[in-house]
């Protein structure tokens, strides 16, 4: 069988194996790409914190100070809550479970890339997403004068903790989503979301919480977590709250993580 | 367990097994393919083709047996199968939310190929499959011919040695199938690529295949290129319609000299002989003396469902429910 001389050309493009940063940055662009293209799935995560934080301002900041005192700073209090809210639960995982239907995964799957960066990819793109969540809801915060004790650089440390919380918290979706392939299992995953964000300090600070709720706000790592955004913007550098915090994060991703990996590893085992 | 080059053969499975529970998908397939030969895997819905390409492109383990394509067993070394391969499987895997060309380059990403690299195969695979501007487009507007050939495209742009297409034409009209197996000839005869082609179409196995194999239980029944099967039914098909008993039909037309066998399809008796311009008039005369009428007799020649028949004892379409 003959080949033609421009075929033969062609034929000395190779395949090879691209390696494991090529790979993630390649999920990862693919992810990022498609994020404007489902508005439908950021719309929620862009509406929700700055409608909760407006109407927790509006409706609580002067019962707040009242109790609080005059130098009780109600709208920097809030501030993390909406953070919390605009990060907590966003992932790929929907979009993932949509791969694994329509057989998109599979034909990732049968190209050499490395399985890890299946996952890490998405979670990379999740990142730069949840990042991007926060500007509009600290520009909401700066527009109201909330300003960070911490200038900066604390503004900065601030959106890296609420971006590591959101990147922790989505492997519980991307755990299912890899387990299940099912998108109502998906969807459901955001129940978890609930007990999280308002079994915590979310309203009033912690010692004015009293009864149930106070003792499950102090097992919630969501509390935390809130501690060490508000020390970021209220109080200065307490590193003690800051080490809290991330405990917080660190503690909830030793236990979602390995979650998705190994939903990855049952996913990608060709047994 | 193999490790490495372990043939010359682009494909090679050996007494290949793969049960999912108690259900026995694969049981026992030997086969082996050399290079540049388009093979196609002939058999109804459930036989066990997509497990044994799921097998051979790195999806699936087997249970039995090993399997190797491009030189490499797939067990043991899967990511050297993978760099050889090129797959597009039963329904298009294609991601609708991306344009055609951001598919492309993920794939050339993949597989490791420079960005020019990448670039200068988009534009040979575009060309290949005449997909024109539409690459620029989001795939949810494709046409199933389209993203079909996309897919096609998909599996192409890293230069396999070995292309999988698993039932690449179901579903599609006839003027997007005829352009499938254009491009399919054209592969292999331009680029000399082993193209291994499942199918449940007797007529694409009988236009694309140098060889083809039946695959029915999990088994491999028969083997041998479309021309060898259906002469090893005979040279001749006469197809008998009657008003009446088809068992008596069938008992008179096994009397005439020259019939060597004679099979019934739902309301059809199929007549294998020999000589059939001979036999035919035989045959209505045996008919006739036995008290049938004679609705229709056509002669034709063997087809792969003919053969197919003969070696699972079903056709391949009442297989399916069709």
């Amino acid at each position: 069988m003959s080949v033609r001389a421009d075929v033969r050309e062609a034929r000395a493009i190779h395949a090879r194996k691209a390696g494991f940063l090529a790979d993630t940055l390649a999920i990862a662009t693919r992810a990022v790409r498609a994020i404007p293209r489902e508005p439908e799935a950021i719309i929620p995560a862009l509406v929700i914190p700055l409608f909760f934080f407006v109407v927790n301002v509006g409706a609580l900041s002067d019962v707040a100070t009242a109790a609080g005192g005059a130098d009780f700073n109600y709208r920097a209090f809030q501030l993390p809550v909406a953070i919390v809210f605009a990060v907590t639960g966003v992932s790929r995982a929907a979009a993932l479970v949509t791969d694994i239907q329509d057989g998109y995964f599979d034909r990732l799957m049968m190209t050499p890339v490395s399985r890890l960066s299946l996952l890490l990819g998405l979670m990379l793109a999740d990142f730069a997403l949840v990042v991007a969540l926060t500007i509009p809801v600290i520009v909401l915060g700066a527009v109201v004068g909330v300003e960070f004790a911490t200038g900066l650089p604390g503004l900065v440390a601030f959106v890296l903790i609420a971006g590591g919380w959101g990147l922790m918290f989505a492997g519980f979706p991307y755990a299912i989503a890899l387990k299940t392939g099912n998108p109502a299992a998906v969807n459901s995953s955001f129940l978890l979301f609930f007990p999280f964000a308002f079994m915590t300090t979310a309203f009033v600070p912690q010692d004015a919480m009293t009864g149930w709720l106070g003792t499950i706000a102090t097992y919630n790592p969501v509390t935390y977590l809130l501690g060490a955004l508000r020390t970021l913007i209220l109080a200065g550098w307490d590193w003690r709250e800051i080490a809290k915090g991330l405990a917080a994060v660190v503690g909830v991703g030793s236990v979602s993580m390995p979650l998705a990996f190994a939903a990855l590893r049952g996913r990608v085992s060709r047994g | 367990m193999l490790v490495g080059i372990v043939s010359d053969f682009a494909i090679v499975l050996d007494r290949l097994e793969r049960r999912f529970a108690e259900v026995e998908a694969v049981a026992g397939v030997s086969l082996s393919v050399p290079p540049g030969e388009i093979y196609g895997f002939l058999g109804p819905n459930g036989a066990g083709k997509s497990t044994c390409v799921r097998i051979m492109c790195t999806l699936l383990l087997p249970t039995g047996g090993s399997a190797a394509v491009a030189g490499y067993d797939v067990a043991s070394s899967p990511d050297e199968v993978r760099l050889r391969i090129g797959v597009a499987l039963q329904d298009a895997s294609l991601d609708p939310k991306q344009t055609g060309r951001e598919l492309l380059w993920l794939q050339g990403r993949l597989y490791g190929l420079t960005r020019s690299d990448t670039e200068q195969r988009i534009r040979d695979v575009s060309s290949l499959i005449d997909i024109g501007d539409a690459i620029d487009r989001r795939i949810a507007t494709y046409s199933g011919g389209m993203k079909r050939r996309l897919d096609l495209a998909a599996a192409l742009v890293h230069n396999p040695q070995v292309l999988f297409l698993d039932e690449p034409t179901t579903g599609l009209d006839p003027v997007s199938r005829a352009r499938v197996w254009e491009e399919v000839r054209r592969l292999n005869s331009v680029l000399g690529m082993t193209i291994f082609l499942t199918t449940q179409y007797l007529e694409e196995a009988d236009e694309l295949a140098d060889r083809v194999g039946i695959i029915d239980g999990g088994r491999l029944v028969a083997e041998g290129t479309p021309g060898d099967l259906k002469r090893s039914i005979g040279s001749d098909v006469i197809e008998v319609h009657v008003d009446g008993e088809l068992d008596a039909a069938r008992a008179a037309v096994l009397a005439v000299p020259g019939v060597n066998a004679a099979e019934r399809r739902n309301e059809t008796l199929l007549v294998e002989t020999a000589d059939g311009p001979a036999v035919v008039s035989r045959v209505a005369l045996a008919l006739n003396g036995a008290g049938l009428n004679v609705r229709a007799l056509t002669l034709r020649t063997p087809t792969l469902d003919d053969v197919f028949l003969r070696v699972t004892g079903h056709h391949i379409r009442a297989a399916e429910g069709l």
